[in-house]
Order: structure tokens, then C-alpha cells, then sequence
């Protein structure tokens, strides 16, 4: 129980310039929602969004000061909490637009999988780092299979397909670090190959129509073909340098769907252009890049996993959210982080980003 | 640290930095692909965001009134809705939808397909009129299928409203949805579901009636709400446009009519101006306002009394007697006879070895005895006329029957005039390629035979010749209105025809005496303290033997009766026609009443005037009661 928390803190331990990039995309966000709700039932959503931040930035500075390897000590006990939440959810909420998501506790609605999407790449993690292997057996294939696959089902169940995605990259990242024989690539592909066909009969109406769509977009129904042609006209006729804040026609009209949340890259990109689009995309890749230095940095393999899960989660979920408001992915309930609208999704965000800083600190133990 | 992982194994140094530029090289390749959106499509993607959310509706200019001459209204418009339909919204219209909205609307799914079919040529953004003269049911549907059915839209339009149903309908005719090949035609002035005049004054002056429609240009929500209004152009309303139709008259004319079929035409000779046009059975013009019906429309155009032909143009008819004005004419400007010529009429005559006999014969068994021309017109002797025929021959007659009018259109502003027919050896050759029989100018000259006229023909023949031989055009407008609104209309110099006094006063007093004289054919026209003139007519439908051989149908004579007043100068000239009236009684007292009542509205009656110099004064005679009135001359 070694250095659960330094004595002092000092400033010069936070990576600021990772936080005030988060902080940058968070504030963006806000601004973006407050212009597309603004006229909308929704109006106040983006002032609990700055309470979100806020909570979230502060929890990142508190993780930061914490010893990961304090956290990753108990992932055990956070996995099964998470699998439990898991499943009281499907068990006793009530469902919320057909979907049992959130929890509510003391009035705050709270989206159990956000907080597993952490703790399995903590789990992913930590069993990177206590196995050691110098190559990824089949065992260990199971074994990550079944951390991030039980979760994940939990979550399909739900139904948010995904959310449940957001379980797996973690896995990826850490075969890609330790290195895999062909052999078992060979039988991961396959795996993956063969969860196609499997996965169509789990996937229910709307997320085979989704994925159809995207073969075919040219469907102009008023399903998902339809959302991403909104999404396109909002996203082009943005030009280079955009309608103006609350000037997108698009969102404002309720032709992109929940233009505050999921696709809110796409009244981000009608409103402020091309350079807009620029600007977000750029303080991506510098969240994502810096915290893959840190990954390098990393003091121990627990840091360096901890770290490369978080980053490819992020990524997974930027570069899927940013891809499928042009049609290049199938349109799949991802949220961009930072900039989406959701408590859930920030708060675990931040804390994700603050054990990263934690990380980074603790870089020169050895 | 290192104890706690004391097999630490080192991480090739490679591999972070190389998904650091995957990163940055998926993220850059998604950059461009914002670039190709944002950049190289912005223009086509900024049209459709426009589309999107701006629809251009309609608005509907309202056709012009149409007033009667003292400005009272013949035809208004009344506010009414039509549901529009936009094509252009991102929602494909797959069988299915158009099935919902039509049962919503109360269409057949087919008919709404087809209608949609047709509009499929027509640019995306211009809705498509569905259905007019929505129904409180209609809206409420529309309102309330806000997000099933954004695609539908109402309008408020100016529908077109007739006051008097079915009073002057084919005279005012009625309007339409313009069709496609007009649409083709005139382009971007008409759009799809506007409406333009079909037929009668609606359709001859369509362009004076018919306004320019406006646009507004509205901002809608992905439910297709309207969220605010861009611009509004507004519409320019058609022009109101006054006709010479006395609306009393024509009430009056209609009402006289009653439930008989055919019409009444009343002209103003000394200007031309129709005062009146009544054609029977007749339709509800309201009935094409909105969308006519399919079988109310075939039983319209199924009914064999024609209720949507205008018969004061549309009829073409034998005149009978009135036939005789024009013998009488050509007899003495030819110089053929003098008006003391007598013949005696034992109730036939022997001509070309055929027997033709007088009316009187067919009726009573006897003749007129002797009469001289102006007696022959009174009792519209036929044995007189025959041999008037035989005298002059086809071609003389036919000269005058053309100078006097018939045989073409008098060029009245209504469309779908009828020229009638004055039957020449020539055409006879032309059309049945046979001889002209001598026999048949016999039959011509008391207006049977293949001769056929029209109600305004005779209205305008009579006005003419009443005149002293000044024919001016028949017309329902007013030449110096229409030339304000920058039409052209045609000259109001009247035709002038070089008749001598002699025959005017010749033909005029028998005239006068057809009314006002013993034994006149048209005394039933006679109203106290007004002079009136005319000239009766009965015209078989079909030879008597094939009438009296019990033929089915209605074969029974058409009567006619033109009558003006005063005789002198006429300010009104009428001209009655009861088809399968039987006798021209039947005709005369329309003629009388219509005299009378525009008198009576001029809130003057003319006193008594003397007759036409060379005619001896023969005082009025109380009115001739009906049955003294014989059948047939």
C-alpha cells in the first residue's frame, strides 16, 4: 500500500498540456451544445455539461496524485462491482427509450457502461502486466476475451451495441504490445470473422437497418441512411469556414439527430467549417499522441498498458464517431469524447486521463 | 518498482511511436475526407442543406370577378384549402406512403399515383396540388400527420365560387385544372393544380381573369414545420371584368324559360352588346370548382339535352319562318316583287310537280286566300313564300341569308361559336355529291330543309334588319374596359348593309304585325303600353311523315320567336327558341317578358309609337288567347 498518494502535491506534476487540450475539446463541446440546444427542450443541458467538466478536470487532477497501481491493486473488486451494476441494470431500470443505460442515484442519471469501459481496460491492464508473456498464448486470448466479452455482452444486452465495442480495443492494443505468433492472429481474425455472421442474429432490426444503410446510403428513408445524408448536407455545406455559432440550419431544424450528443461533430463541423474540423481533429491527435508518449514513458508495464488501452479506446471511439458523420463507418451509438453531451461519459473520461497523468509522473521510478 | 515486476521484458522501442503516426494518419486521411465534403462538395452540400429546409409555396392569386353590367356579381371566389405535396424532401414515397396518404385524404391510391406520375417531369421543388377543396376532415389529417407525413402541406386558396349556380353557367362557363400540354405550352406562368378557364367568358378571357400567382419562400423543421417565412412575392389577382349581361334579364330570360330545353338570347342593336344568354338544361359551374367527380362528369357529358352545350351559339336548327325575313328581303332588294305582289293561297301549291302545302292546310284544311307580302308575314304564309322561292331560286336567297348573318359566326367572344348553315347547290355537290333539287329552295325558302341557324344568328339577323341594315358584332364586353387591360379587341365600326328603306319598312311592318295584328302569329307577345315586333318560327324536326308514322323520340317542332321593341330604333332585340316547344307559342311569351322586364328595369316605358310610315295603323287588339295561336307556319 506503498505511495497511495504523494504528501505534496505540486503543480509540476500535472501533464497540462494534456489537460488543457481535454479542457480545449471539453469547452468546444459545451459551446456546441449550447448552440444546438439553445431553442430545444434541452436548453439547460449544457450547463449541467459544465458541471460534468468541471467535476471531471478536478477528479483528473485528484486521479493523477493517486498511485495506478493502487487502482490497479483492486480492479478486481471495481470488475466485479461494474459486472454487477451490469447486470442489476438489465435486471431492475426501467428502460429509457427502449434501453436500460443509465442508473439513477440521488437524481443524477449515471451510465453504468462508461464506468466498465475503464474498469476493463484497468482489468486489461493489469493482466497484461502480471502475465508478462512474450507472446500472446491462446490462453491468454480466452482469458481477455472473456474480461472484455462478458462485460460487453452485458452491455449489447442493453441494448448499445457501441458502447460494447468500446470494450475491445483496449485488448488489440495490448496483443499489439506484447506481440502475437501468426498463428494466433490467424485464429483472432478468425474469431472476428466468424462473429460476423453470429453477431447478425443478436443484432436487433435497427442495427442491421444501420448497418444496411451503410452498405446502401443511398436509401433515403427516414432510418439511418436518412441520418447520414442529414449528416453529410450538415457537414458540407458548412464550407471552410462555417455557418456561424447557432447558425447551422441543420441541427437547428432536427435534421441531424441528437445533434448535442452522438452527432455533434457534424453540427460542430456545419457551424464552424472546415477550419473548425481542423482545429478539433489537431487537438486530438495531440491528446491522443501525448498520451501515447506517456505511454512510453511509463515507469513499468502496469503504466504502459494502462495507458495504451486508454489511448486506444479514445481513439477507437474519436476515429469511429468522426468517421461515421461522413459515412466512411456505419452509424453505431458511439459518443465523441469530450465533446458529447453526457456526465457519464466525461467523468470517466477525465478520470481516464488522470491515471494517465499518474502515470506519467511515476515515469522515473526505475 | 523493479520488485515488483522483476521480469520486467523491454518494449521494442519502435512500437508506440508507429501508432502514433497510425494515429495521426488515420486521423489525417479523415481530415481529408472532411476536406472533400467541406471544400470540394461544399456548393452541391449547401444546395441541399438550402432544399432542405426552404420550400417554395404557392401563392394562389385569385381569379378576377366577373360582374354583370351594373357591377353586380355573376361570379365571386370563396377562401378554400388545397393540400399541396412536396416531392423533394429526403423521404422516398414508396407505394405504401402514397396508399396512407391517400386514405387519409379520401383519394384512390391509383389516381394519386398516376398524379404523380405526370408530375414526375416537373422540377423537384414545385409541390403538387393533391387535393382540392379540402375537407375540415382533409386538414385535420394534414395537421395532425405533422411527422408521419411532412411531406404534405395546405395552401389557402381563392376557389372559384358561381353565386347563381346554374343561371348564365354555360355563357360564364367554368375552370379547370390547367392541362399539361398549356403547362408545356406557357411553362413557368401556370404551375400544376392552377386552374384556368375551360369554357364560355372563363375561358375567352382567361388571361384578363387569371392573376399571377406569388411565392413564399418558408423555412421548415426535419417535420416539415414551417419554422419562419424567407420572402413572399406576392400574387397579382386577376382583373375583374364586367360583361353587358343584364343579370336582371338573364333572371328574368331563365326564369321565362323555365324547365324547357333550349335558349334566349337578347342583343342590343344599336351596339351589340348581349344583354342576355340563357341556355337550358343547364350545370352548376360550382361543381368543376373543386375536382369533379368522374360519374357526375359522364353524366353530364352523357345527357342527350347537352346540358354543358351553349345552345344560343352551340344550337344549330332550322328557323322555320323566321326564315322568311330573309326570302322577304331577297325578294324585294332584288326587285324580284313588289310589296303588293299577291298570291292566293288555296292551303297548297303544285311547284316542280311536287305539292307543298301551307301550315294553315296541315292544320285546318284550308288557305290564307289572297295576301300580299306584308300579310304573308303577319300570317306567315307559307304558299306565298314557296312561291317567292320558285321565284327568286337558291342562289339569291342564300346571298342574302349570308348578307344578313347566317351561314357563319357573328363573332361573338365566346369560344366553341357554331357557324349554322345556309345551303348552297355547291355545297349540296361538295358534301352529298348530288344535284341541288329545284324542290329543295322551295323547302328553304320557310327556313326548312337543310338551312340551320343559331339563337344569336337570328337575334343578330333581326337587330341588323331592324336597324335599317347596321349589324354590329355581338359581344359581352366592353371595348374601351378590355382596351385598358391591353387587349385588343375587335373594331366596333359596325357592318353596314345597303338595304333600301322600302324593304326595311316592308319587312319591319309585317314584323309589326305578326305582333299587333289580326291574325298575327305572334300576338302573345304583346304587353300593354309597349310596341313589339317579331317574327315567329316552327321547325319540324322531321318530315311530317315520319312524325305522324309514330317514330319514338322527341320529334316535336322547335319553336322559335325574335322579337324587339321599340319598332323604330330598337333598343332590344330578343330571340326565344323552346326545342320541341311544338308550337312557336311557346317561344313568344319568353320573348315578351324579357322585353318588358328590361323596360321595366329602364324605369321608363316607351309610349306608343306609329308604326313604320307605309303601313296602315292597325290599333293593338286585346291579347289573342292561346288556343288561337295555330300550330306550325
Amino acid at each position: 500500500m506503498r505511495g497511495v498518494m504523494k504528501p505534496r502535491f505540486s503543480l509540476r506534476d500535472v501533464d497540462w498540456l494534456l489537460l488543457s487540450t481535454a479542457l480545449a475539446l471539453a469547452v468546444i463541446g459545451i459551446v456546441e451544445i449550447y448552440s444546438t440546444t439553445s431553442h430545444t427542450l434541452l436548453v439547460g443541458q449544457y450547463r449541467k455539461q459544465i458541471d460534468w467538466v468541471v467535476l471531471g478536470a478536478l477528479l483528473a487532477l485528484v486521479f493523477s496524485q493517486v498511485d495506478y497501481h493502487f487502482i490497479l491493486d483492486h480492479v478486481t473488486g471495481l470488475y466485479i462491482f461494474m459486472l454487477a451494476g451490469l447486470l442489476a441494470l438489465l435486471l431492475v431500470a426501467h428502460p429509457v427509450d427502449g434501453a436500460r443505460r443509465w442508473v439513477s442515484i440521488g437524481g443524477l442519471t449515471f451510465q453504468v457502461s462508461e464506468m466498465g469501459k475503464l474498469v476493463v481496460i484497468l482489468a486489461v491492464g493489469a493482466y497484461f502486466s502480471r502475465r508478462r508473456p512474450k507472446s500472446v498464448t491462446l490462453k491468454d486470448l480466452l482469458i481477455l476475451g472473456l474480461l472484455a466479452g462478458v462485460p460487453a455482452g452485458l452491455v449489447i444486452l442493453e441494448p448499445d451495441l457501441g458502447t460494447a465495442l468500446t470494450f475491445f480495443p483496449a485488448i488489440v492494443a495490448g496483443i499489439y504490445l506484447t506481440g502475437i505468433r501468426l498463428r494466433q492472429l490467424g485464429l483472432v481474425v478468425l474469431i472476428a470473422a466468424l462473429m460476423v455472421p453470429a453477431g447478425w442474429q443478436f443484432l436487433r432490426p435497427y442495427q442491421r437497418q444501420r448497418l444496411v444503410s451503410f452498405i446502401h446510403p443511398a436509401e433515403g428513408t427516414r432510418g439511418n441512411g436518412y441520418q447520414v445524408t442529414q449528416s453529410k448536407i450538415a457537414i458540407g455545406s458548412g464550407g471552410f469556414w462555417g455557418k456561424g455559432l447557432g447558425n447551422g440550419t441543420q441541427s437547428r431544424l432536427g435534421f441531424i439527430p441528437v445533434s448535442h450528443a452522438d452527432f455533434i461533430f457534424a453540427a460542430f463541423a456545419e457551424e464552424q467549417g472546415f477550419a473548425g474540423t481542423f482545429v478539433v481533429l489537431l487537438l486530438y491527435s495531440i491528446l491522443l499522441i501525448r498520451l501515447l508518449d506517456s505511454a512510453q514513458l511509463a515507469g513499468d508495464r502496469a503504466g504502459l498498458f494502462l495507458v495504451a488501452g486508454l489511448t486506444s479506446v479514445l481513439f477507437f471511439q474519436v476515429a469511429v464517431n468522426v468517421a461515421m458523420m461522413i459515412g466512411f463507418m456505419p452509424i453505431t451509438g458511439i459518443p465523441l469524447p469530450l465533446m458529447s453531451q453526457g456526465g457519464s461519459s466525461v467523468l470517466f473520461t477525465f478520470i481516464g486521463l488522470g491515471l494517465a497523468m499518474s502515470v506519467r509522473k511515476r515515469r522515473f521510478v526505475n | 518498482m523493479a520488485a515488483r515486476f522483476p521480469e520486467e521484458p523491454r518494449l521494442p522501442a519502435w512500437k508506440i511511436p508507429l501508432l502514433q503516426y497510425l494515429i495521426a494518419a488515420i486521423l489525417l486521411i479523415l481530415l481529408i475526407g472532411y476536406w472533400r465534403l467541406q471544400i470540394t462538395e461544399h456548393q452541391k452540400y449547401l444546395e441541399e442543406s438550402q432544399r432542405n429546409r426552404i420550400r417554395e409555396l404557392p401563392v394562389v392569386a385569385p381569379r378576377g370577378r366577373i360582374l354583370d353590367r351594373y357591377g353586380r356579381v355573376l361570379v365571386d371566389n370563396t377562401p378554400a384549402f388545397s393540400v399541396l405535396l412536396s416531392r423533394d424532401t429526403p423521404l422516398k414515397l414508396t407505394p405504401a406512403r402514397i396508399a396512407g396518404i391517400a386514405r387519409g385524404l379520401g383519394l384512390d391510391p391509383a389516381d394519386l399515383q398516376q398524379e404523380l406520375n405526370h408530375a414526375a417531369a416537373l422540377p423537384g421543388f414545385q409541390p403538387v396540388v393533391i387535393k382540392k377543396q379540402a375537407s375540415m376532415q382533409d386538414v385535420a389529417f394534414v395537421e395532425s400527420h405533422r411527422v408521419e407525413y411532412p411531406e404534405l402541406d395546405l395552401i389557402q386558396v381563392q376557389q372559384r365560387f358561381y353565386p347563381k349556380h346554374d343561371v348564365a353557367a354555360s355563357l360564364l362557363g367554368y375552370v379547370g385544372d390547367v392541362s399539361e400540354d398549356i403547362i408545356a405550352k406557357y411553362g413557368a406562368r401556370y404551375h400544376p393544380g392552377d386552374v384556368a378557364g375551360k369554357s364560355g367568358i372563363e375561358r375567352e378571357y382567361n388571361s384578363v381573369l387569371s392573376g399571377i400567382d406569388g411565392m413564399r419562400r418558408v423555412v421548415v423543421n426535419s417535420r416539415g414545420q414551417e419554422m419562419g417565412s424567407l420572402a413572399t412575392t406576392p400574387s397579382t389577382p386577376g382583373h375583374d371584368l364586367r360583361l353587358t349581361i343584364d343579370l336582371n334579364l338573364q333572371l328574368t330570360a331563365a326564369q321565362a324559360l323555365g324547365d324547357k330545353a333550349g335558349a334566349v338570347v337578347a342583343l342590343d342593336p344599336r351596339n351589340g352588346q348581349v344583354l342576355t344568354m340563357v341556355s337550358h338544361p343547364s350545370f352548376d359551374p360550382n361543381d368543376f370548382a373543386g375536382h369533379i367527380d368522374p360519374e357526375q362528369w359522364k353524366s353530364l357529358t352523357s345527357d342527350p339535352e347537352k346540358p354543358l352545350m351553349n345552345k344560343a351559339i352551340q344550337a344549330q336548327l332550322a328557323p322555320g319562318s323566321i326564315f322568311k325575313i330573309v326570302t322577304a328581303t331577297a325578294a324585294l332588294e332584288t326587285g324580284t316583287v313588289k310589296p303588293n305582289f299577291t298570291v292566293y293561297c288555296p292551303g297548297y301549291v303544285n311547284i316542280y310537280g311536287h305539292t307543298f302545302h301551307d301550315w294553315s292546310w296541315e292544320e285546318h284544311r284550308r288557305g290564307h286566300g289572297v295576301v300580299d307580302l306584308h300579310r304573308a308575314i303577319v300570317i306567315s304564309c307559307d304558299v306565298y313564300f314557296f312561291t317567292l322561292g320558285k321565284m327568286l331560286g337558291i342562289d339569291k336567297i342564300a346571298y342574302f341569308a349570308k348578307q344578313l348573318g347566317l351561314g357563319s359566326r357573328t363573332g361573338v367572344d365566346l369560344p366553341g361559336e357554331e357557324p349554322g348553315l345556309v345551303p348552297t347547290p355547291d355545297w349540296v355537290e361538295k358534301y352529298f355529291r348530288h344535284k341541288w333539287y329545284a324542290g329543295e329552295t322551295i323547302s328553304v325558302a320557310i327556313g326548312q330543309g337543310a338551312v340551320a341557324v343559331t339563337p344569336l344568328q337570328i337575334a343578330y339577323m333581326v337587330s341588323g334588319v331592324a336597324s335599317g341594315g347596321t349589324f354590329h358584332r355581338p359581344h359581352l364586353t366592353f371595348r374601351n374596359e378590355l382596351a385598358a387591360l391591353g387587349l385588343d379587341p375587335p373594331a366596333a365600326a359596325p357592318r353596314k348593309l345597303r338595304l333600301s328603306p322600302s324593304t326595311v319598312n316592308c319587312v319591319t311592318g309585317g314584323m309589326w304585325g305578326v305582333v299587333n295584328e289580326p291574325g298575327g302569329t305572334g300576338g302573345l307577345a304583346r304587353v300593354a303600353g309597349l310596341q313589339i315586333s317579331g317574327k315567329t318560327g316552327t321547325a319540324q324536326v322531321v318530315s311530317e311523315a315520319f312524325y305522324h308514322a309514330g317514330h319514338k323520340g322527341n320529334f316535336k317542332d322547335d319553336a322559335w320567336f325574335v322579337g324587339y321593341s321599340p319598332p323604330e330604333n330598337p333598343e332590344i332585340v330578343v330571340c326565344a327558341l323552346v326545342m320541341h316547344g311544338g308550337f312557336s307559342s311557346a317561344a313568344v311569351p319568353i320573348v315578351a317578358q324579357v322585353i318588358k322586364a328590361y323596360f321595366e328595369e329602364k324605369g321608363q316605358r316607351t309610349p306608343p309609337q306609329n308604326p313604320p310610315a307605309t303601313q296602315a295603323i292597325t290599333m293593338a287588339r286585346p291579347l289573342a288567347p292561346a288556343h288561337n295561336v295555330q300550330r306550325g307556319e
